[in-house]
């Protein structure tokens, strides 16, 4: 193996982790703050997905162009699922709302069957199989490249919202000391749909965007959901830097693994990269310890 | 100003509070004493709406509040420096205090309020951008009471505020509330410190076991045998 080969597969990797990023922060935004872990994290992304790709069947619409109204789609649907039906389970043990959070995966996927079909469905845009050439040896997908930078756009709007506006510092608050936020008068279920709302938002966007770079189907989402936790458990659970990091790194681990041995053992890097964390850094990369 | 007419409040099957009455008029500093587990704190919970009475009823300013949520009551004036200060602890201090300020009774004068409160504590406006975890004790009760303050509350409803601190800053503590008093503020004080809230108390309540037991003026209860005896060791 040249070193080209190996500098394009670390490019590609590292785009491709960004994306992974973007995704795991919807994962660890909502576990952040509200504590529960959205076991329908996947699922939810895959609805972005499909969303992007009707959009996309309907309207000639790039699926970059899709992004703001799935944001805004799923924005909803995440602040009516935290208010009306997760906030009744906040009180009983993480197992019962583990239940909720799996039986609701399992509605999505088998809805997406039934309208869908089970079927991969692939996107075909006009830069599909253009490239950027840097120098005579490093090709990067445009495609790969375009979704990357979406990725980071919106991974760094959303670190801008939590640290200087009004309503991300509040919701921050809740994470932080959540008696405290009670004390100061913070409508606290309001600030939990609006979290959840916008990690579903950001799972609407990473979907719109992962559909750039892989075919959709229902079965994706189960995947992805574990991958998310990976990620997050690698950077540190609820820290939203750590997410991408964590998303940085597996995409780096994947894509070295399909080019030392073959593509199919990806998944045994990560979780080799994972155990290995857990081993020596078992709060994460970013994570804080607790005592 | 505030009433709180037989309310009884319950954790699951067990009751903190019973038939609680209780009535604070504006300008006043009221004191409620009681040992550990009297219900002090959850009668603080109850006031705030973060706990909600089984039984019976809450006004504030002729308003009945016992079913609002705590934002409502904050929007109402209410503003409490709960006990263990319940600060943000990774959030900076500047932050905690725009926290204070988030209801919107408090949003048109956060400038000027948080001048004040600057110049109250000069420490916290030198330390603003420092994580409120890494203040001492001391200095995050001052960022406690300065971020009910930016809520521009009209009653502040104190929860152990000398707890765990050294016995300068508890004095400062103390002057503070009397100060705070003078500029026009009604306050409730939950203290373990019996002998100084009493002094510094119009009226007090005993707490024992989820009941009012006794009810007097600052200066009986100083002088009433039972309480002395109970919570004074004399």
């Amino acid at each position: 193996m040249d070193f080209w080969t190996l500098a394009n597969a670390l490019a590609t990797g590292l785009l491709t982790g960004l994306v992974y990023g973007l995704s795991a922060l919807g994962l660890s935004v909502i576990f952040g703050v509200i504590r529960i872990v959205n076991f329908a994290h996947g699922e939810i992304m895959v609805m972005g997905m499909f969303f992007a790709l009707i959009m996309f069947r309907w309207l000639g619409l790039d699926p970059l162009l899709s992004i703001p109204l799935a944001a805004a789609i799923l924005f909803v649907f995440g602040y009516f699922l935290q208010s009306t039906v997760i906030s009744r389970v906040a009180h009983l043990p993480d197992h019962m709302q583990f239940l909720l959070l799996a039986a609701l995966a399992v509605m999505i996927v088998n809805a997406c069957l039934l309208i869908f079909g089970p079927d991969p469905q692939a996107i075909n845009i006009s830069y599909s199989f253009d490239s950027f050439d840097i120098g005579e040896n490093l090709i990067i997908d445009k495609s790969r490249a375009y979704a990357a930078i979406a990725a980071v756009a919106i991974s760094g709007l959303l670190l801008g919202f939590f640290k200087y506006s009004r309503t991300g510092k509040a919701i921050r608050a809740c994470a932080d000391n959540y008696l405290g936020a009670q004390v100061v008068g913070l409508k606290v279920s309001h600030l939990y749909a609006l979290t959840f709302g916008i990690g579903a938002a950001v799972l609407g966007a990473a979907g719109c965007v992962l559909l750039l770079l892989i075919e959709v189907h229902p079965y994706l989402a189960p995947g992805y959901t574990l991958l998310a936790f990976v990620i997050v458990i690698i950077g540190g659970l609820g820290s939203m830097t750590g997410a991408l990091v964590g998303g940085i790194l597996i995409g780096m681990s994947e894509a070295l693994a399909a080019i030392i041995f073959q593509p199919s053992m990806k998944s045994a890097f990560s979780f080799g990269l994972l155990i290995l964390v857990l081993l020596l850094r078992p709060q994460g990369l970013m994570g804080k310890s607790v005592k | 100003m505030l009433k709180v007419e037989n309310v009884d409040l319950y954790y699951g099957d067990a009751q903190a509070l019973e038939d609680i009455n209780l009535h604070v008029d504006e300008g006043e500093i009221i004191a409620i004493i009681g040992a550990n587990g009297a219900g002090k704190t959850s009668l603080i919970k109850a006031i705030a709406g973060i706990h909600t009475p089984s039984k019976g009823s809450i006004e504030f300013r002729d308003k009945d509040i016992t079913r609002l949520q705590s934002s409502a009551i904050c929007e109402l004036g209410v503003g409490q420096v709960a006990e263990g200060r319940q600060i943000f602890p990774s959030m900076s201090v500047l932050e905690n205090l725009e926290m204070g300020a988030v209801i919107k009774r408090a949003r048109a004068k956060e400038k000027e309020t948080l001048d004040q409160v600057f110049e109250m504590y000069p420490i916290l406006k030198e330390r603003q951008s420092q994580a409120a975890g890494t203040l001492s004790g001391g200095e995050q009760q001052m960022l406690a009471i300065g971020r009910c303050l930016m809520g521009q509350p009209d009653l502040i409803m104190f929860d152990e505020p000398s707890l765990g601190l050294a016995p300068a800053i508890v004095q400062e503590v103390f002057r503070t509330i009397h100060q705070l008093n003078d500029a026009g503020l009604t306050v409730i004080l939950v203290e373990q410190n019996v002998a100084v809230s009493l002094k510094l108390a119009n009226r007090a309540y005993v707490l024992e076991n989820g009941h009012m037991t006794l009810e007097g003026s600052g200066e009986e209860l100083l002088h009433d045998d039972r309480v002395r005896q109970a919570y004074m060791g004399l």
